[in-house]
């Protein structure tokens, strides 16, 4: 498996031709060598993929762990070193199949949706830049090269929500994204910093030894290791940043925002999972907790935003929150035994990475016809874009969960892994999965039907999008429509790497089908129509509430006051006086006292020979009187 | 009367300092290679007189005399040729006005 170390070096190869040489090239020139690459990336994982699945399992029943690459490169002392390489498990493989096939789709996607954009090189050079970091991300053999891709994921995400860098919203939306993740990986490395130091270790699986000598600490490393985790995938308190994430390219949102890098988190807990399960339940269910909360709140923001990109970055923070649920509710690492939630939340990604990058793409489509990105300027599309309309509602009945549709299956784990942790739990996911159908058909009747908004389409009809835009749609969409049963993917990821085959829990599964069919019908019952009286009404009713949930429960407003008005006022003010008048002062003060008797010295210096004899002969004088009375 | 060293000490010191007085208060060149001169010339007796008295039969003194005499020869030929150069350059020879190879 030694050609895996391509994967890493075709992107980054693509990078540093396209930002070096890209100015000197044709945009589509650019363009195809970074969709080469990229699809050369994607023909090498899938056969790692096929090669691993397909190898023989060890004794234990599982799939081996594989280091084709791995060398030292930071030595601290003879077991405390830093290593590149690659690792290749269950995971890390599904990984790389995910992020390649939304990348790829992205590369080609792309060509229609940046035709003719000033910096089409350039933005092809940041995508091969993202894929190379994601890439190394799942790839990472320790704690530490996983820790340095992180914040490469996290430049590249800054570099492409900034790319129309004269925006000054997008350039406001990038810096906060890279400020607040910024922020949370401080977590992440203290984490990092207490495993490494109490460990003395920065692999995954320690020796039983190094364990026993970070006892109690270990899930305090853990814990702050989530905490990076959660300013990635978007957690409550730290999921600001997401939403005004938008600002950038709608493929940009739909491969970093949607599908991969967000997903970063939940795949750190489930990479350092054996480990949380093991020794730090506590911690994990902790994850739990968040999640649920998070997917609760994000689902209640996205029933009132009007901006079709908002709904669906709300609807994907909620979505991670399930995964993150799915991953905190595992009580053993059992499969049969509550260990059903790693496969579930892993299942979860892999689908929600496809649906989700299909809807964002989608997105994209309507956004390029209609030139806005409220939800007040379309309605009724759907005669106009055909291919965009179908793949979309696809999408949406696989967000919301309707069989045979892929996210049925994985949520449906995900509902019978928190029914197992306990009911309050389960229902209340169930609840959070019947609003996610609510608010997806919110958009999807609020964009496709209703009342036609003749007026802007007088100057400009909307049309459908090039092949080059619904080639991907409709290969997601596929993949979307057989991947929940045609895929066993129990049988490839589970909590303790034994095969598993998923069956429907059929109690939860008719609930679940049940909640989102109301759900819908009730989306269908109240934005279908032309007019829309009933949403009207409520949003009259209960104006506070609505105005709320539009502005986000004001979480920004508060951070803002965080910030603004208790740390930069009550902390940063006094200490930025300080400094400038303490210790500059100092500073100030040494510098002056040095040049004053530089200048004080001087006239001794002064050139004349006689006078340096003088103090020669002074000096002698003083001297034998000094040995005299000696 | 007995000439004795102390004599001969007392003139050379006479003459050291005459030496060091003048080295520190004159600002002609010529006048500061004089004064030099006089500083060596005192240290050249004290030589001969050491010799003379304390050790009679050994040269090493006398030697040292005869050294410092060609030394000051020297001294006196190269200082003599600079201060000349020095006033073909910039037609004064008093220590205070040349400031040209000052920073």
């Amino acid at each position: 498996m030694e050609y895996t170390i391509l994967i890493l070096a075709l992107p980054v190869l693509s990078f540093l031709i396209l930002g070096l040489a890209g100015m000197y090239m044709k945009h589509r020139v650019a363009g195809l060598i970074g969709t080469l690459s990229l699809t050369g990336v994607t023909f090498l994982s899938y056969l790692t993929a096929y090669e691993y699945f397909t190898a023989p399992r060890t004794a234990e029943g599982v799939f081996e762990t594989l280091m084709p690459w791995n060398f030292q490169w930071l030595p601290f002392n003879t077991s405390l070193h830093i290593d590149m390489g690659i690792l290749l498990d269950p995971i890390s493989v599904m990984m790389l199949v995910v992020i390649s096939t939304v990348s790829l789709m992205v590369h080609i996607y792309s060509f229609g949706y940046m035709k003719g954009e000033v910096g089409f090189q350039r933005y092809y050079a940041f995508l091969s830049l993202f894929s190379f970091s994601m890439l190394g991300l799942v790839l990472a053999t320790n704690i530490f090269q996983m820790y340095v891709f992180w914040e490469l994921v996290g430049v590249s995400s800054y570099l492409l929500i900034g790319f129309y860098y004269t925006k000054p919203e997008a350039i406001a939306a990038s810096k906060k994204a890279f400020i607040v993740t910024r922020f949370a990986d401080l977590g992440f490395l203290i984490g990092i910093l207490i495993y490494g130091f109490y460990m003395g270790t920065f692999t995954f699986t320690p020796e039983q030894e190094q364990l026993m000598k970070c006892g109690m600490l270990l899930p305090l490393a853990l814990g702050l290791m989530f905490i990076g985790g959660a300013g990635k995938s978007a957690m409550f308190p730290l999921h600001i940043w997401l939403p005004d994430a938008m600002e950038g390219p709608t493929p940009v949102s739909a491969l970093i925002h949607a599908a991969t890098m967000v997903v970063a988190g939940v795949y750190l807990v489930a990479r350092m999972f054996p480990l949380f399960i093991g020794y730090a339940p506590e911690t994990l269910h902790l994850v739990a907790y968040v999640g649920a909360f998070t997917a609760f709140y994000a689902a209640s923001v996205a029933c009132a935003q009007s901006d079709i990109k908002r709904v669906l970055a709300f609807s994907t923070i909620s979505q991670i929150g399930f995964m993150m649920v799915a991953l905190g509710v595992c009580t053993t690492a059992d499969p049969h035994e509550g260990g059903l939630g790693y496969m579930a939340g892993m299942f979860h990604l892999f689908t929600h990475a496809m649906f989700k990058a299909l809807l964002f793409l989608g997105a994209g489509c309507i956004i390029h016809a209609v030139h806005s990105n409220e939800m007040s300027t379309m309605g009724g599309l759907r005669k106009y874009m055909p291919i965009t309309h179908i793949t979309f509602l696809i999408a949406c009945l696989a967000i919301a969960g309707i069989p045979p549709f892929s996210g049925f299956f994985s949520k449906d784990e995900i509902l019978t892994a928190c029914f197992q942790f306990s009911p309050v739990m389960g229902w209340i996911m169930t609840i959070i999965a019947g609003m996610t159908a609510f608010y997806m058909f919110r958009l999807y009747y609020g964009i496709f039907w209703g009342t036609e908004n003749k007026e802007l389409h007088k100057h400009h009809t909307p049309h459908e999008s090039p092949l080059s835009m619904t080639f991907p749609l409709m290969v997601l969409a596929a993949i979307t429509i057989v991947c929940g049963w045609i895929l066993p993917f129990g049988h490839f990821i589970s909590a303790n790497g034994h095969a598993y085959d998923i069956h429907l829990n059929t109690q939860v599964a008719v609930t679940s089908i049940v909640v989102a069919l109301i759900a819908i019908a009730l989306a269908t019952w109240m934005y279908a129509r032309d007019k829309q009286p009933v949403a009207d009404m409520l949003a009259k009713r209960f104006a506070t509430l609505h105005r709320a949930a539009y502005k986000r429960f004001y979480m920004d407003e508060i951070w803002l006051f965080v910030t603004h008005k208790i740390i930069f006022r009550c902390i940063s003010t006094p200490l930025a006086w300080f400094d400038r008048h303490v210790i500059d002062q100092f500073m100030n003060f040494m510098a002056w006292s040095t040049n004053a008797s530089g200048e004080a010295a001087q006239p001794i210096q002064n050139g004349k020979i006689q006078s340096y004899t003088m103090w020669f002969l002074g000096g002698i004088i003083v001297l034998s009187i000094i040995l005299l009375l000696n | 009367m007995e000439i004795h060293v102390i004599h001969y000490l007392v003139i050379s010191t006479i003459m050291m300092f005459c030496g060091i007085y003048g080295f520190f208060t004159r600002k002609n060149l010529l006048a500061l290679l004089i004064s030099v001169e006089l500083m060596l010339n005192a240290t050249n007796i004290n030589f001969a007189v050491f010799n003379r008295y304390l050790f009679p039969g050994q040269l090493e003194g006398h030697f040292f005399t005869l050294f410092g005499i060609a030394i000051a020869a020297a001294e006196t030929a190269v200082a003599i040729a600079i201060i000349i150069n020095v006033y073909r350059n910039v037609k004064q020879i008093l220590t205070d006005d040349i400031t040209d190879l000052k920073g």
